[in-house]
């Protein structure tokens, strides 16, 4: 399976990063070449096999609904690039 | 002998009994760091800060000061924790990593410089930090590994007692067999990732690299447990892993898989395994052939899957609550120059490949087969562990290459983990302790591993190995 700059450009935007040229052109490569070797596990039979997501037997992991102390907000905030008041801080986003 | 080139438990007798103060270890390894940190760059910004260092204050234990180095990816309040990547740039967490308070409470002092790794842990050699690499103590012109190569480094050069790492797909073995120190993957779920800042959650564990098995055994036993804060984390008991140092295997059932040494694996590791197997054997142990038949396909796995889930839990690094923000007036914008600018080569690559296999049209060709695999490689370790009590093989199929070596040839590099993968993909414990040199003089590790949460296992034949031998005793000359 190869991988063309189109599909890279569309998975660069959902990943939000914003590709320069240059790198467009050395990912196509490396990935096409990280795609290949992938494409080893298509030659396995996989039919009966069920998936591991996860390795442990445990499922469903509660616990009782009991407040605790939580960080406080100006702790949270206190590694913001940006805030205001009691509150993160990005661009305009509603015109 | 100086105090920093002591073991933790040589330090914590002398520390017992008055011989000693957590000042003067600070002292000792401080003037260490200033002779050698110019060359081996273990720690972040440790040329400008050696000058410096002070101790946090620390609780009464059974510690008693001693300090431990923190690799750069586990949070500790107050002090700088960046992933080494400039996404995360003067990041100081509001809170500690569950094993961070667990050595606190045990009366461990933490050490006030971070150490370097790859970043976000991806990779296998330590040259993808924002703060540039870390050398070989054994050989400047070499990687530690990684991507705990910093921790591994520290412990070799006698910078640091002892060190966390965290071990996805071999990030702590690799490293410590790499540098000739001693180094555990523990089982997944024994330790808590709580404050693990995360790269592939499923695979992720972190856990001790030191000079020698008794202090991993310590090590380990102070920073496992049950965690309500890791819903992952498992509640059993955890044993006094000192008491595994029992310096006998006689009878234990050893397979040597022989899918580690095909081709791939350089020749003289491949004798130095093969010498140090004839020594189990001498000891005791009763070596068998035997066969985990998936091996092959366990890189391709591996990097479906830790790249998926690295994509998705960076997804958290967008400029708002933390780290680095470009500047724009478009949120849009701000998320993509941001991420563009603060993530260094290779996370870009592994956060692009990992969308990609989740995405639309994709999911179904490469993340779920590569979980159904996942599935197969863990029933070969459950066959296996069936009959044997432990696997032995190599840490990794060649010694420390040289820096720049791969650095530009992504695949070769993922390739380097094909011993150490597994054990990840399966949930098992793993130790990589040193088992002899390569004539050029680098350091070469023995892996051992044992079912889940029998890291006791690991520690007996570890130990008994390392009391036979005086590997774990040859210091790097500086």
């Amino acid at each position: 399976m190869s991988i063309d700059k189109e599909t890279i450009k569309h998975v660069a935007h959902l990943a939000r990063i914003e590709l320069q040229p240059n790198e467009l052109d050395k990912l196509s490569g490396e990935l096409d070449e990280i795609l290949g070797f992938i494409d080893k596990l298509k030659y396995l039979n996989l039919e009966q096999v069920k998936p591991a997501s996860h390795i442990l037997p445990i499922n469903n992991v509660l616990r009782e609904d009991e407040p605790h102390v939580s960080l406080t907000s100006e702790k949270a905030l206190e590694n913001a690039p940006s805030k205001q008041g009691n509150f993160f801080s990005v661009p305009k986003i509603i015109e | 002998m100086e105090l920093n080139q002591l073991t933790a438990h040589e330090l914590l007798e002398k520390l017992n009994h008055q011989e000693t103060t957590p000042e003067a270890i600070l002292d000792s390894l401080q003037a260490r760091i200033r002779k050698v940190e110019p060359q081996v760059k273990a720690y972040v910004r440790g040329e400008q800060e050696a000058g410096n260092l002070t101790l946090n204050s620390f609780s009464l234990g059974p510690l008693k000061g001693l300090p431990v180095t923190i690799k750069d990816n586990i949070c500790t309040e107050g002090l700088p924790t960046e992933c080494c990547s400039k996404i995360l740039r003067g990041f100081r967490p509001p809170y500690d990593a569950t094993v961070i308070s667990k050595l606190k409470k045990s009366g461990a002092a933490i050490f006030p410089l971070k150490a370097n790794m790859d970043e976000f842990a991806f990779g296998s050699s330590c040259e993808n930090s924002y703060f540039g690499p870390t050398h070989n103590p054994w050989s400047l012109d070499c990687v530690p590994g990684g991507s705990s190569g910093g921790s591994a480094a520290a412990v070799a050069s006698d910078e640091a007692i002892w060190a966390l790492g965290s071990d996805t797909g071999g990030s702590i073995r690799q490293p410590a067999s790499f540098c000739g120190v001693v180094g555990l993957k523990p089982t997944y779920g024994r330790v808590s990732r709580f404050g693990l800042i995360a790269f592939a959650s499923s695979l992720d564990q972190i856990g001790p690299i030191t000079k020698d098995v008794q202090d991993a055994a310590i090590l380990t036993g102070l920073i496992c447990g049950y965690d309500p804060r890791d819903s992952t984390s498992v509640n059993q008991d955890v044993p006094d892993y000192t008491k595994s140092l029992s310096g006998d295997i006689r009878g234990l059932k050893i397979g040597i898989p022989k899918e580690y040494f095909v081709a791939g694996l350089d020749s003289e590791i491949k004798t130095i395994i093969q010498e140090a197997v004839n020594k189990l054997q001498n000891l005791g142990a009763v070596i068998h052939q035997v066969s985990l038949p998936h091996t092959e396909y366990a890189v391709p796995v591996y990097y479906i899957i830790a790249t998926a889930e690295a994509s998705s839990n960076l997804a958290r690094f967008d400029g708002v609550q933390y780290g680095y923000r470009a500047q724009s007036d478009n949120l849009m914008q701000m998320y993509k120059l941001t991420r563009a600018q603060g993530f260094g080569q290779e996370a870009k690559r592994r956060i692009i490949l990992g969308t990609f296999v989740l995405s639309h049209g994709y999911y179904d060709a490469y993340y779920l087969r590569a979980l159904k695999v996942r599935t197969l490689i863990k029933q070969d370790f459950d066959q296996v562990f069936g009959d044997f009590d432990c696997i032995v093989a190599p840490t990794s199929p060649t010694s420390a290459f040289k820096i720049g070596e791969k650095a530009l040839d992504p695949l070769k590099m993922y390739l380097s983990d094909i011993y150490t993968i597994s054990v990840n993909l399966a949930g098992i414990p793993a130790i990589s302790i040193p088992c002899g040199f390569t004539k050029k003089g680098l350091p070469v590790g023995l892996q051992i591993m044992a079912k889940p949460f029998n890291e006791e296992m690991l520690f007996r034949v570890a130990h008994t190995f390392e009391q036979n031998t005086d590997w774990h005793k040859i210091k790097p000359r500086l």
